[in-house]
């Protein structure tokens, strides 16, 4: 745990050394701060105290931007050979997959944590569904880590970090729309696999407030998957 | 603490990078490692390292397997990879803090473990330097910092001297044999002079395999055979200086030196030195003896021969 906690620190201190998490910080506060005060249809035009086109712009700007935080994660280890050097040291592959993933988690935590004044302000001016709000972040969270954790797979199969971006970006489209709209046009068995691996459906069940166990373990089953994945790209290296 | 290499291969696809390796080393040698790119040096410390797996063949650090317990073996190596890589943006400090928590240093001793390298690998200016800003030599110095952090009982450097400039070399060379008074130290390069003024052994591989093995002296006996003279003699005709030295007992084969029409190549016959009767043999005749050397083989002759292709 020791261990990789100390990946996770490193991790954390060089999105901030690289200024990375602020420009995330900037454009995805400064977003979601526009949608919910001022642009289209923000509190004052509906005349709802609602967090509703907050979260939605969140869950946009977090699903493009999580591909461009984690994609040199791995990738730009094994570019520079310092991969070897990690892995030289009295640290296992898969506590290095799970610092990387801390890492990126605890930065988005950050972000959505320097969103709670928006809920103040807003439960400020009109009564607010309390509940709603907990699940919309808990749903955000959720999403976050399972877009990381592909995100960190994509990285590990490349040393290539357009690459890996472009690839998590791919993966996280099926999840997003393709699965869900394959689910429609085959159907049958097939298709109800489909529709359970369609990770939209999951977030907006959990969102209306419906803390489903099948959800939970939708998502912990997409972190892990990704996880183990990117240890075995990382063992790989001793197969032949 | 001994480092114990037992039959170890492994193959890349269908290249044998290592071919049924074995060695050992002891606690407090330094130990160079020869050979001819791609011959598998770099492979072996991968391997020491637990960076790769072995296919065949198990490797101890200490006693300890590198299939059973990897992370306490890491524990007692430092290991400095080939090429260096360092994270670019992270200061000194931070970096060596960084890999001295990786390496399960006590945090209190951190600190003073950090200042302690720090001074004695030369880079005190540079401390507080992002190692992206250091030029090539200061950044051998912080990979070799990064690898004593620990204090480890086994160092393990790959080429710890490319691309530094004569004078870092020399710096380098002269920490490695500071080190090496009290631990086990492999080091591999291609530049013989480096090994033979570091290491109290050297390992010459070539394709996955051992071609020699011995101190820099007994290498040199070994392959050194029967003794070779160059001898200059003047005040008589080539041919009959020639014909005389070959008369001689001892003496198996002369050779003339082409460029020269005074020198001589002597090859003594097995186990015989013939220095004594040349110089009689002058003495006796009133010649002049102008050279008397002993052609000595070096390392560079040793590896050509034991590396080359058949």
């Amino acid at each position: 745990m020791n261990k990789i906690w100390i990946i996770t620190k490193r991790e954390l201190s060089s999105y901030f050394d690289s200024l990375m998490a602020y420009i995330m910080m900037f454009i995805f506060l400064g977003l979601s701060g526009f949608f919910t005060w001022w642009y289209g249809s923000d509190v004052f035009f509906r005349n709802i105290a609602s967090l509703q086109s907050f979260f939605g712009v969140a869950y946009w700007t977090l699903f493009i931007f999580i591909p461009a935080l984690t994609m040199k994660q791995i990738a730009e280890e094994v570019k520079t050979g310092t991969i070897e050097l990690l892995l030289t040291k009295p640290i296992n592959d898969w506590q290095v997959v799970v610092g990387k993933f801390m890492g990126t988690f605890l930065l988005v935590v950050i972000a959505l944590v320097l969103t709670i004044p928006y809920y103040i302000t807003i439960a400020n001016v009109g009564p607010v569904d309390h509940g709603g709000v907990i699940t919309g972040y808990l749903g955000l969270l959720l999403m976050s880590a399972a877009y990381i954790s592909i995100g960190i797979f994509a990285s590990s199969i490349t040393s290539n970090q357009i690459v890996a971006f472009l690839l998590a970006l791919i993966i996280g489209i099926f999840f997003q729309w393709l699965f869900g709209m394959l689910a429609m046009a085959i159907g049958g068995v097939a298709g109800n696999i489909l529709i359970y691996l369609d990770l939209g459906g999951h977030y907006d069940s959990i969102t209306r407030g419906v803390i489903d166990s099948k959800d939970i373990i939708y998502f912990a089953s997409i972190i892990f998957a990704g996880l183990v994945a990117s240890e075995i790209a990382l063992v790989k290296r001793n197969l032949n | 603490m001994d480092i114990v290499v037992e039959k170890i291969t492994k193959v890349y696809g269908t290249q044998k990078a290592l071919d049924d390796l074995s060695f050992r080393v002891k606690t407090g040698e330094v130990l160079g490692f020869l050979g001819p790119n791609g011959a598998g040096k770099t492979t072996t410390m991968k391997a020491i390292t637990c960076y790769l797996a072995p296919n065949v063949g198990d490797i101890t650090v200490g006693g300890i397997s590198v299939k059973k317990d990897p992370e306490l073996v890491k524990k007692r190596i430092g290991y400095l990879p080939e090429n260096n890589p360092l994270y670019l943006d992270m200061p000194v400090i931070d970096y060596l803090s960084f890999i001295g928590e990786l390496q399960g240093v006590v945090k209190k001793d951190l600190p003073a473990r950090i200042s302690e390298m720090v001074k004695v690998c030369g880079l005190t200016k540079e401390k507080y330097k992002k190692i992206g800003e250091l030029s090539k030599g200061y950044r051998q110095r912080v990979g070799l910092a990064q690898a004593l952090i620990h204090n480890p009982d086994v160092l393990i450097l790959d080429e710890p001297t490319t691309g530094l400039d004569p004078n870092q070399i020399i710096e380098i060379r002269d920490l490695i044999r500071r080190i090496g008074q009290e631990k086990t130290v492999i080091l591999s390069s291609h530049i013989l002079a480096e090994v033979e003024a570091t290491c109290d052994r050297v390992l010459i591989i070539n394709k996955g395999k051992i071609v020699a093995d011995g101190t820099p002296d007994e290498l040199r006996k070994a392959a050194q055979g029967n003794e070779i003279l160059r001898v200059g003699v003047e005040g008589a005709d080539r041919q009959v200086v020639y014909d005389a030295v070959k008369s001689l007992v001892t003496v198996s084969v002369v050779d003339l030196v082409s460029n020269n029409n005074q020198l001589l190549e002597v090859q003594s016959s097995a186990g015989e030195s013939s220095k004594k009767a040349i110089f009689d043999l002058c003495v006796k005749n009133g010649w002049y003896l102008t050279e008397l050397v002993s052609i000595e083989k070096n390392l560079e002759d040793i590896f050509r021969e034991v590396t080359k292709e058949n």
